[in-house]
């Protein structure tokens, strides 16, 4: 019997939990925002998303089987995940070839170069996402306008028809923001042209595949907060230092600002707040430098906004303080048993 | 456009020389003399930073050679007589002769020999282990098989065999710098002296159980049974706790103890008419040589019957080591 | 809001399957093999000889030194080996083996169930007897209670804190413990109180034992010195320093001790111990042993004499079940897993646990990904993922600023990783090189 018996350190016992189970969480998280995403933009999102993933975890399995030759990891969600991000920061009726030009630089130069998941400073999908969006600035900024609810069946009837493919384009709304401001428009007329509230908060209005649909995003964040796969430090903090900031901005001056809440549901914030930034590998280890990044966050994103040459800033801010996740680290420790602050 | 030119370069030129005058005062301020003789060892060390002499690094022991008066305790195992009389030059002080010294592994309880009775679990680490219990063999005193040693040798000297479990080391490669008997949980790795064309025997185990105990997890321990200290006429050899112990400064290699010893818990290594070198030459040599008993390879320290199928074993192993070796330069 | 502790922690399963079952003598075994180092500190020296016969009760080994234990014989029998073997330690340790020819015991202990309410010696005589009886912290840490009791000069004891909370899922000796000797256990905590001069007393239970608390409650209302306080099920409660915090708000600064705050711990099983020690002249001999697991046909709380081989218990409780992969002494969380199953029960072995083979195994451990999930769960507020980076890199000094020797190892941080890191393992490395390090700097 004695053979057979195995000797280890404690804890002999463990969670359960494991890494890929916490990415396919995340992935279970973000069907809210897929559905109404399909269901305003119709079948392309599916075929984009298949092939982000697809490609996504190609590109993975192909680098680490060989160029790293390393253990492969494909099936542990990571690079799924990575492709749906992505996927979801794009336009529905960009060419695939970008979309698979995207995941490359997402996984290959976002992720492997650095030694894999856990290794990368910067969110892959966000690395994919800012490089296609510099490259190609035209085909990632024509969106197609949302037929919404009542053109869904035909959608999916004729996935390929000429329909989609020469689909209405328009601005997203903090793009029809930027360029009123840029003609000097006052707010009042630019908010006629606007959807209203409710159609921003259910997802009717220009923009990426995934960022849309403010209300199924927070769906997935209620459902990431219940699984603790994530705390609400980051997300929370990110919301609420965008209310705030523009708050201030648009009680100074109602007329140069949009209110908060325009602020909140538009552009890929709900996506960046929950999804993006909350990225494990690319953000603070304890709540306190979690805090001070959501704040770092909100606010360049807000500046970018009202003060940049872009209409939308999430990526860059998230990028940016993705740089200082190192420096937040070696400052902000967790309160330590026994010893006096 | 010319003004903005000139602007520019004007600007950049004051900007320089401001900054270089302000590096010039600092450096001058706070300039800290040091003896240019530190510069000159340190130029004469292996800057091998191995930490064999006892100090962090080539420069802290260098350091240390200028401040003392004499050299009698300091010694570089690294560089050896050679270098250490170069630092004398350099201080014009006597350097004194060390003697050189290889590291030996005094365990041979291979698979073979030592059989597991449990599966360990957990971070491959022998400090890890050894902390916890007496490993996956029953022997409290035994190699735990995870290469710390191997990690910390710097000088690949050292290798893990995967087929005895246990670290070999490479007499060519060793300059007995001591990291590895540091880095070592059960104290297994010792430094004797090293005899003329590597020659070595030594008691091969550590364990201060008694025999029968001994015996029942590991069959080729030291059972202390004396038979060696008995059969040695140079007082080479001293029992201590059911151990024998053979001092190299007293051995003379005369190899008595090898023989009567029941467990061939003592070993010799690159005994006549041999010595392994690498390649070509060796394995002239392996295949012109009679199988004597206890034939003198690298591979000595895992293998303990001297049949002859053993060595052609020893031979593959030789080539291996070699090709390791290349390949790692 | 029931009363826990602020950082961190962590809810395993629990597992009580032996909380309904009561406390069952065990047979006395055949030959008893009494380690001399079943302490923290200095091993005791033996001071009977091979082939001498002792009673149950008398003192075999003898404490060397001011942090160390008196070892009792706790059958009636015939010393016939001093020598080393193995017990729980995982190493081979000095012990003394006794052939058991009865139990006769010492004529001295008051072998009676009465119960003996009243203290009648004073506070110095109390930690000489418990000096004497061989008392240890029998939650597991085994450090003898005499030191505790002793205090430091200048140091005043405020309040004496009773840990009944047995956070360790499966164990349930202690819970038994307290519903069926609860008066003992109080009465021993009012002797500790004594000794120390102190006239505060507090009681520690988890919620997940409202039997105990309602027990307990009920029994401390004729003690208005003695509270019990309900607290929040939450793993490592039963450390030392998150039990103060919970209960007082104190925090035990780095490096201190419980006293520094003016609170003195004891485990319930020590205050029973001490009861006994006291009032009935019994020194320390046997103590209460769960034995459970999955596969365990009847888990067990078993009253075993020390010394008793845990094989027999295991046999108690319906035997090794087929497919055990892994034997633990203590709890899952910070027990020792066991090679064999002769070793001795021990004045600290609270239990004994048999896990399935499915569940002895780690998984395969991949990259760190960074989640803070350890970080979250640490109670002492480390950065596990770190400490075990800077580990593996042996960058000591880094480690010692980053207060890697406050760690408790309590494994919250390997339980909960999802890449199954074995972060507690190269922690407890750690601190062992920074232990050394540190030391040799005095």
């Amino acid at each position: 019997m004695n053979k057979t018996i195995t000797i280890s350190p404690s804890p002999h016992l463990h969670s359960g939990q494991s890494t890929s189970g916490l990415m396919y969480n995340v992935l279970i998280a973000l069907i809210p925002a897929f559905a109404v995403s399909v269901w305003m933009f119709g079948w392309g999102v599916i075929i984009i998303t298949g092939v982000a993933v697809v490609s996504s975890m190609l590109f993975e399995f192909l680098i680490q089987k060989f160029l790293l030759k390393k253990e492969l990891s494909i099936t542990d969600g990571s690079a799924a995940l990575t492709g749906v991000l992505i996927a979801f920061c794009l336009p529905v009726n960009i060419p695939l070839w970008l979309v698979i030009l995207g995941s490359l630089i997402a996984i290959g130069v976002g992720k492997m170069t650095f030694g894999g998941l856990g290794n990368n400073p910067f969110n892959p999908a966000l690395v994919g996402r800012v490089f296609l969006f510099i490259s190609f600035p035209v085909q990632m900024t024509s969106w197609p306008v949302p037929k919404g609810f009542d053109t869904l069946i035909p959608k999916f009837m004729s996935p390929f028809s000429q329909d989609i493919l020469d689909a209405t384009t328009g601005a997203t709304p903090l793009g029809i923001v930027k360029e009123g401001m840029r003609v000097s428009e006052g707010m009042d007329n630019i908010l006629a042209n606007l959807p209203s509230g409710m159609e921003m908060l259910y997802g009717k209005m220009g923009g990426s595949m995934g960022e849309i649909a403010a209300l199924a995003l927070l769906i997935g964040l209620a459902y990431l907060l219940i699984t603790k796969v994530i705390t609400w430090h980051i997300p929370v903090t990110i919301m609420l230092t965008v209310t705030v900031f523009t708050g201030i901005l648009w009680l100074a001056n109602p007329i140069a600002n949009a209110n908060p809440v325009f602020h909140l549901l538009t552009g890929g914030l709900m996506l960046g707040a929950i999804f993006m930034a909350t990225d494990y590998v690319t953000s603070p280890m304890t709540s306190m430098g979690m805090i001070i990044y959501a704040v770092g966050i909100g606010m360049l994103t807000v500046i970018i906004r009202r003060f940049g040459a872009y209409p939308e800033g999430v990526q860059f801010a998230i990028l940016i303080m993705n740089a200082f996740v190192p420096l937040i680290n070696s400052y902000f420790k967790p309160k330590r048993f026994g010893h006096k602050k | 456009m010319n003004s903005v030119l000139l602007l520019t370069i004007l600007s950049l030129s004051i900007l320089g020389l401001v900054a270089a005058l302000i590096l010039y005062v600092f450096a001058q301020k706070f300039k800290v003399y040091e003896d240019p003789r530190i510069d000159d060892i340190e130029e004469a060390l292996p800057s091998a930073n191995c930490g064999g002499c006892g100090f962090p690094g080539c420069r802290n022991f260098a350091e240390a050679c200028v401040k003392a008066d004499s050299l009698d305790d300091l010694f570089c195992p690294v560089g050896g007589n050679e270098v250490m009389a170069n630092v004398a030059n350099i201080l014009g002080k006597e350097a004194v002769e060390g003697k050189p010294q290889v590291a030996v592994i005094r365990c041979s309880g291979s698979f073979e020999h030592r059989p597991r009775t449990n599966n360990y679990d957990g971070a491959q680490n022998c400090t890890v282990i050894h902390n916890l219990y007496t490993g996956d063999t029953d022997c409290p005193y035994g190699c735990l098989g995870q290469g710390e040693c191997v990690d910390a040798c710097e000088f690949d000297a050292m290798y893990m065999d995967e087929k005895t479990g246990l670290p070999v080391i490479i007499d060519e490669n060793c300059v007995a710098c001591g990291a590895c008997v540091e880095a070592c949980p059960r104290d297994i790795i010792e430094l004797r002296k090293r005899n003329k064309k590597d020659r070595k025997i030594f008691v091969s185990c550590i364990n201060e159980d008694k025999g029968g105990v001994a015996k029942k997890y590991c069959s080729v321990a030291c059972i202390g049974c004396s038979l060696c200290y008995k059969a040695c006429a140079y007082d080479a050899i001293t029992m201590q706790n059911n151990l024998a112990f053979i001092d190299s400064d007293k051995c003379v290699l005369c190899r008595k103890c090898v023989e009567v010893c029941p467990t061939d818990a003592i070993h010799e290594l690159n005994f006549p008419p041999r010595r392994v070198k690498t390649g070509e030459a060796s394995k002239k040599d392996a295949s012109s040589a009679k199988p004597l008993k206890k034939e003198s390879t690298v591979k000595d320290q895992q293998t303990d019957s001297p049949e002859a199928p053993k060595e052609e074993d020893a031979k593959k192993n030789i080539e291996e080591v070699s090709t390791k070796k290349t390949d790692k330069n | 809001m029931l009363k826990t502790f602020p950082m961190g922690g962590v809810h395993p399963p629990e597992n009580k399957f032996s909380a309904g079952n009561k406390i069952i003598k065990a047979d006395l075994p055949e030959t008893v093999n009494i380690p001399l180092s079943q302490h923290l500190g200095v091993p005791a020296e033996a001071i009977v000889n091979r082939g001498d016969e002792v009673k149950t009760g008398q003192l075999i080994g003898s404490s060397k030194g001011f942090v160390s234990s008196n070892i009792h014989s706790s059958v009636t029998g015939k010393v016939i080996k001093i020598d080393k073997s193995l017990d729980s330690s995982g190493y081979k340790k000095a012990s003394v083996s006794i052939q058991v020819s009865g139990d006769e015991w010492l004529p001295e202990i008051d072998r009676s169930s009465d119960l003996k309410k009243e203290i009648g010696i004073s506070g110095e005589e109390i930690i000489k007897k418990i000096l004497e009886a061989g008392i240890v912290g029998m939650g597991g840490a085994t450090f003898p209670s005499h030191v505790k009791m002793s205090l430091p000069k200048g140091k005043t004891a405020e309040i004496v804190i009773l840990n009944g909370v047995e956070c360790e899922p499966y164990l349930t000796s202690d819970h038994r413990l307290m519903l069926e000797k609860g008066e003992e256990i109080l009465i021993g905590l009012r002797i500790i109180m004594k000794a120390l001069g102190v006239n505060r007393g507090m009681v520690g239970i988890e919620n997940n034992k409202k039997d105990a608390i309602q027990h307990f409650t009920n029994l401390a209302k004729q003690y208005p010195e003695i509270e019990v306080f309900p607290l929040k099920v939450k793993y490592p409660q039963g450390g030392e320093k998150q039990l103060i915090k919970a209960l007082t708000g104190r925090e035990v600064p780095s490096g201190g001790l419980p006293i520094d705050v003016g609170v003195v711990v004891h485990n319930v099983g020590t205050s029973f111990a001490v009861y006994e020690a006291i009032q009935k002249n019994k020194p320390l001999i046997e103590r209460v042993v769960t034995v459970t697991g999955k596969g365990v046909s009847s888990p067990s709380n078993l009253l075993a004499r020390i010394g008793t081989p845990v094989s027999q218990l295991i046999e108690a409780a319906g035997g090794i079940p087929e497919n055990t992969g892994k034997i633990v002494n203590g709890g899952p969380m910070m027990g020792k897993a066991l090679n064999s199953t002769d070793v001795p029960v021990m004045k600290g072995t609270s239990g004994i646990l048999l896990i399935p083979g499915e569940e002895s195994k780690r998984e395969q451990s991949s990259t760190c990904i960074r989640c803070t999930k350890c970080v979250n769960v640490c109670p002492m507020g480390l950065e596990p993922y770190l400490l075990m980076t800077l580990s593996e890199k042996e960058k000591f000094e880094r480690l010692e600023n980053e207060k890697v020797m406050d760690c408790i190892e309590c494994g919250s941080c390997s339980f909960v990783c999802p890449s199954n890191r074995p972060l507690l393992d190269y922690i407890r490395l750690a601190k062992f090189r920074v232990g050394n390090i540190i030391r040799n700097r005095k």
